[in-house]
């Protein structure tokens, strides 16, 4: 099987101004057992994108044109209740921020058991012994199952959210900035650990990201957008090393290098907009 | 006048804890620890460290925003805390700080002209007149148009908030800005640009700057020195050059190694 998720000619617009096209014809697919980084600025439309494949969209934003296949079928033909079945089941999603997606008055073990009683119908023991195994796996000591969201750190508590996102060992894992709220270090193990369950799983993952370092580390494929369009897509090697399109130059010459020997140049926005873009 | 203008000897600051069963026992939680730093007139001093390491308190106690529970701060060798309250707040001018959370941070209901002419008012520094024309130009050279003195800070982007936070602190033309994690809430593009703004400002207006960060690679652009914070002690400083390229502690090797985008070399 070649892709797991093909994103067609994805546009969105707001319901009240349908010419404005806030994500516009947007085409990239996933493989199972490989990352997808979609990098951009804010406002580029990589979290729309990601929220429209898990059909979370706000009812105040509408698809216009486009389609989203997962295992080649058309999420948008899906009933609300046969999507139900494929959001965590299927597709797993991490939000970026894993201080506020947790439920403060639930436990993790509950909120991790949650999509297992839900899905898969684990009950009792059974499903004590899952949460226990999936807290063992992204690295939380199984007795903190009885904890409650707040009294953990917040990297503990993004290593709950990929817990529950991984809980049904979904076939794909979108992954909205997961490690933007966190600390270097946390980082680091939180990546390594996605990376992990991505090999071991065969998931296909799409990674949100505005890090090109985290996208140099985890990525096999990269989406640039810019203004909702992608500017460029390729191969990790082949859109760092060697990018085409001048947004994807000049967003590069921005981030600061781990040597500190590049000068840091910002974009010039005025001067992108005259630039011949490459067919 | 030595070299310094800025210096902190053993810096102590406890916070107390409720702790034990319903919160009935307390517990000190040491936020800075015994912490010697020394600014450089006109270069930059990176402070370095994950959240909770203690670096927006050092920051804070630098500039006697908040108290200290021992040591002394010495700015230009006089020491802050011995300063009578008129005093300090003369000296205040001098030591000026840049907010981390540009949207937080700017007065909502203040024009961003009131906003950069406040200081210059409270200081009571020159006429009305002369007031209106440096905030003016101090807005221009941040990148700000005339026409944006009587907006308010909702009609702008982070970036320009930024800008603005920036201009604030700067009208007065301070010896020492703190900066708190100023580029950390913006986009890449944004950060390359508030960052060569406050490079070119540093050497404008001969500016010495502690700059608190936890990003690694933006430190590296912008620092001469740094020092490396952990659990409210600094555990190592030196110049860029020692601290990056030899690290001598265990924790300052794992924070460099923890470096997004070292796995595979960037372009």
């Amino acid at each position: 099987m070649a892709e797991l998720l093909k994103i067609e000619d994805l546009t969105i617009c707001p319901a009240s101004a349908p010419s404005r096209k806030l994500v516009s014809n947007v085409s990239f697919s996933i493989e199972p057992g490989k990352t997808t980084c979609v990098v951009g600025e804010s406002g580029s439309g990589k979290s729309l994108t990601a929220l429209s494949v898990m059909g979370l969209l706000s009812k105040q934003l509408v698809r216009t044109n486009g389609r989203v296949l997962f295992q080649g079928q058309d999420l948008a033909d899906l009933s609300t209740e046969e999507m139900r079945k494929i959001r965590g089941r299927q597709i797993g999603m991490i939000f970026q921020e894993p201080m506020t997606s947790l439920n403060p008055v639930l436990t993790i073990g509950f909120q991790i058991g949650e999509p297992l009683t839900v899905h898969l119908g684990l009950k009792g023991d059974a499903l004590k012994a899952k949460v226990n195994v999936l807290l063992e796996q992204v690295g939380i000591p199984a007795h903190r199952a009885n904890s409650y969201p707040d009294e953990l750190s917040g990297g503990q508590r993004q290593r709950v959210m990929i817990a529950m996102s991984i809980a049904c060992e979904p076939l794909m894992l979108i992954a909205d900035e997961p490690t933007t709220a966190l600390d270097v270090t946390v980082q680091a193990q939180i990546l390594s650990l996605l990376d992990n369950l991505k090999t071991s799983m065969n998931m296909g993952m799409l990674l949100i990201t505005h890090d090109f370092g985290v996208v140099a580390d985890v990525a096999d494929d990269v989406v640039v957008m810019f203004r909702g369009e992608v500017v460029e897509a390729g191969s990790v090697a082949q859109v760092l090393n060697k990018p085409k399109h001048p947004y994807t130059k000049a967003l590069l010459a921005c981030v600061p290098d781990a040597e500190g020997k590049k000068p840091l140049k910002p974009i010039d926005y005025a001067w992108l907009k005259n630039e011949q873009v490459p067919a | 006048m030595s070299e310094f203008i800025l210096k902190a000897r053993d810096l102590n600051k406890f916070y107390t804890q409720r702790s034990g069963r319903f919160g009935f026992g307390t517990k000190q939680v040491k936020a800075l620890d015994n912490v010697n730093l020394e600014l450089r007139h006109a270069s930059t001093l990176a402070v370095v460290g994950e959240s909770g390491s203690g670096k927006s308190t050092l920051a804070r106690c630098l500039l006697q925003l908040q108290p200290l529970d021992g040591g002394s701060v010495f700015f230009q060798g006089r020491d802050l805390a011995e300063l009578p309250a008129n005093e300090l707040r003369k000296q205040r001018r001098h030591l000026q700080m840049i907010f981390q959370d540009p949207f937080a941070s700017l007065n909502p209901r203040m024009k961003v002209g009131e906003i950069v002419e406040e200081g210059l008012l409270i200081h009571d520094l020159g006429t009305k007149n002369e007031r209106f024309e440096k905030a003016l130009k101090m807005l221009k050279r941040v990148g700000l148009a005339e026409s944006d003195l009587n907006k308010y800070p909702h009609e702008f982007s982070g970036g320009q908030r930024q800008r603005i936070g920036i201009a604030r602190a700067l009208v007065l033309e301070p010896k020492v800005v703190v900066c708190d994690e100023p580029v950390s809430a913006l986009d890449v593009s944004i950060q390359a640009q508030i960052l060569l703004l406050l490079k070119e400002l540093q050497q404008e207006m001969s500016l010495s700057y502690i700059f608190i960060s936890h990003d690694l690679r933006v430190v590296r652009h912008i620092a001469d020195e740094v020092a490396v914070m952990h659990q409210g002690k600094i555990v190592e400083k030196g110049s860029i050059q020692e601290v990056y390229e030899s690290p001598k502690q265990q924790y300052t090797q794992n924070l460099l190694k923890a470096i997004p985008g070292q796995k595979r070399q960037l372009a």
